[in-house]
């Protein structure tokens, strides 16, 4: 049996004295498409923000690759390298360019020299068809092209799982398309993606696990036919025929 | 059914593009012109009517000499208090601008720091320096705090230790080395007290820049020290810009402080040469006019730097 690449155990953290996740247990293999789905305020976006200890929990273990994930770790900087993530609102570094966004963190963080920056940045640019904006400043990018930027300047530092912060929520609908592509295509080539979305249609093509989360418990994880056609608990049940 | 408009049918798909009307501008009109004629009345008349009591004979020619005089050994020309002062000034200005800058962006990173201890100990620095009056700030800086350590430091002495050339730059960046110790003491002094308003505006440039550029950097697996150098602090000198050009233009203005405790810069040698000329209100103009000109030169440098830095993004 292999060791999952990612193990969160018996997960508890309180925002004030509020318990927003409660005794979260999940596990994630290398190459697993992980969708996470339910109510606002369920917990969704404060599990993979813990993750990558944007957030930090108190209670609890979470192991990513075989080590353990804590604030005051001294790897932390390596494990939030290996862990690309993607926001809601893009989060490009503003006063950079497209393709400063993508070399700048990869020569401080993996030391690379710019050229080899420069060649690689460009690449992961063509592959979320996006290459002729090189140049450019993120406010002059549409929303849906801004995402695609975050995409790649994520995936320039080369991480072992990809984490999406429902990444089409502040889209335009006409924009939303060719976000989710890229995503599709990503997953296609064998990343290990764990995202939080509204996006069902979208869930049911990549996911290989769906998992529902509310009121910080996760409720209930399923293969997406399952989950879908035979959701078990009546929370689910109730969210799934709300909006679908 | 009536269509409002012109209908769009298949063959006139689109209403062609106009070209704007003219900007309509509000300048000039006579109710201003008005004003203005009223006004200068005004002022001539009461000139007219001081003319009498008020009966003073400008003479600006004992003056001049105090930028420029002839060495009476060699013969040329020599820069003089005035120019020498403008000088001083001008460095306690340029360095002080630097040092205030750096203390300001150390102690704005303390004051948003995890930890309390550097939180503390920054604002406690903020707190002091702004709630006490600058007059009363340069003298108990000079007579408590700055003697604890300028002696030990013993600059003029170091400095005289040094190679010739060595001396002639150093004398280029900070003045005559004569009175490093003095220009020292008024540098620091002027930084540690501008740096505190500097901190604040640090601190709140930094606090405009959004959470989610931080939380991005962090999610790369960047570093602390280069989210603040590659990220916050360049978003946030935007923003904070103009406040920026404000506190510098302070600065050079505060310099001014400084000659109550002997440093010898602009004002102070402008009193000597009150006193020596006994031209008191030609020297206070002419001091007015050259702090106007310095620091008019800077806020047009800064409001250069605004546009071509805003234009980027």
């Amino acid at each position: 049996m292999t060791t999952p690449l990612i193990d969160v155990q018996n997960l508890n953290k309180w925002f004030g004295q509020q318990h927003v996740l409660r005794d979260v247990y999940l596990k994630i293999n290398a190459g697993q498409k992980v969708v996470i789905c339910g109510p606002s305020g369920s917990g969704k976006s404060t599990l993979i923000r813990c993750l990558n200890q944007l957030e930090h929990h108190q209670e609890g273990l979470i192991y990513f690759d075989g080590r353990l994930v804590d604030q005051h770790q001294p790897y932390l900087q390596d494990i939030r390298r290996d862990m690309g993530m993607v926001f809601q609102q893009f989060n490009l570094f503003g006063h950079m360019t497209v393709l400063q966004n993508c070399v700048v963190p990869q020569m401080r963080v993996l030391g690379l020299s710019e050229q080899a920056a420069r060649e690689r940045a460009m690449q992961l640019l063509e592959r979320v068809r996006i290459p002729e904006q090189a140049n450019k400043y993120p406010a002059q990018l549409s929303g849906g092209q801004q995402q695609r930027v975050a995409i790649a300047r994520s995936l320039c530092m080369q991480p072992k799982v990809m984490l999406f912060d429902e990444p089409t929520s502040a889209l335009d609908p006409e924009m939303i398309k060719e976000v989710l592509d890229v995503m599709t295509e990503l997953a296609q080539s064998g990343m290990t993606m764990l995202c939080v979305t509204h996006e069902m249609a979208f869930a049911r093509r990549i996911a290989d696990t769906m998992v529902f989360m509310d009121q910080g418990c996760l409720v209930e994880q399923a293969n997406p036919e399952d989950f879908f056609e035979r959701p078990q608990s009546s929370r689910t049940q109730t969210f799934l025929s709300q909006i679908l | 059914m009536q269509t409002v408009g012109r209908r769009l049918g298949v063959d006139d798909a689109v209403i062609p593009a106009r070209a704007a009307p003219p900007a309509t501008r509000l300048a000039w009109n006579r109710l201003d012109l008005l004003w203005v004629v009223v006004v200068a009345a005004l002022l001539g008349a009461g000139m007219l009517k001081s003319q009498g009591a008020f009966s003073y004979r400008w003479d600006w020619s004992s003056v001049w000499p105090y930028f420029v005089k002839t060495d009476v050994l060699t013969g040329q020309w020599a820069p003089n208090l005035l120019l020498q002062g403008l000088m001083t000034t001008l460095r306690l200005a340029l360095w002080g601008m630097l040092i205030a800058t750096l203390v300001g962006l150390v102690m704005g990173w303390m004051r948003n720091h995890a930890r309390l201890l550097l939180r503390m100990v920054a604002s406690a620095y903020v707190m002091t320096v702004r709630n006490i009056p600058p007059v009363v700030f340069v003298f108990i800086f000079v007579y408590f705090i700055s003697n604890q350590f300028m002696p030990f430091l013993a600059l003029d002495q170091r400095v005289s230790a040094l190679p010739v050339e060595v001396q002639l730059f150093l004398s280029f960046l900070f003045g005559p080395m004569e009175l490093i110790n003095n220009f020292f003491l008024g540098l620091v002094c002027l930084s540690v007290f501008s740096g505190a308003y500097v901190t604040e505006i640090v601190r709140a440039g930094s606090d405009s820049v959004p959470r989610g550029q931080t939380e991005a950097a962090r999610s790369l697996g960047m570093t602390n020290l280069d989210i603040m150098i590659r990220v916050v602090w360049p978003q946030a000198l935007r923003n904070v810009l103009p406040s920026l050009t404000g506190q510098f233009i302070q600065l050079i203005k505060d310099s001014s402080l400084v000659s109550l405790v002997s440093i010898q810069e602009l004002s102070f040698m402008a009193q000597d040469v009150q006193v020596s000329t006994q031209r008191v209100f030609e020297v206070f103009v002419l001091t007015a006019v050259i702090y106007f000109c310095i620091c008019f030169t800077l806020s047009q440098v800064f409001a250069y730097l605004e546009r071509r830095h805003g234009r980027a993004y």
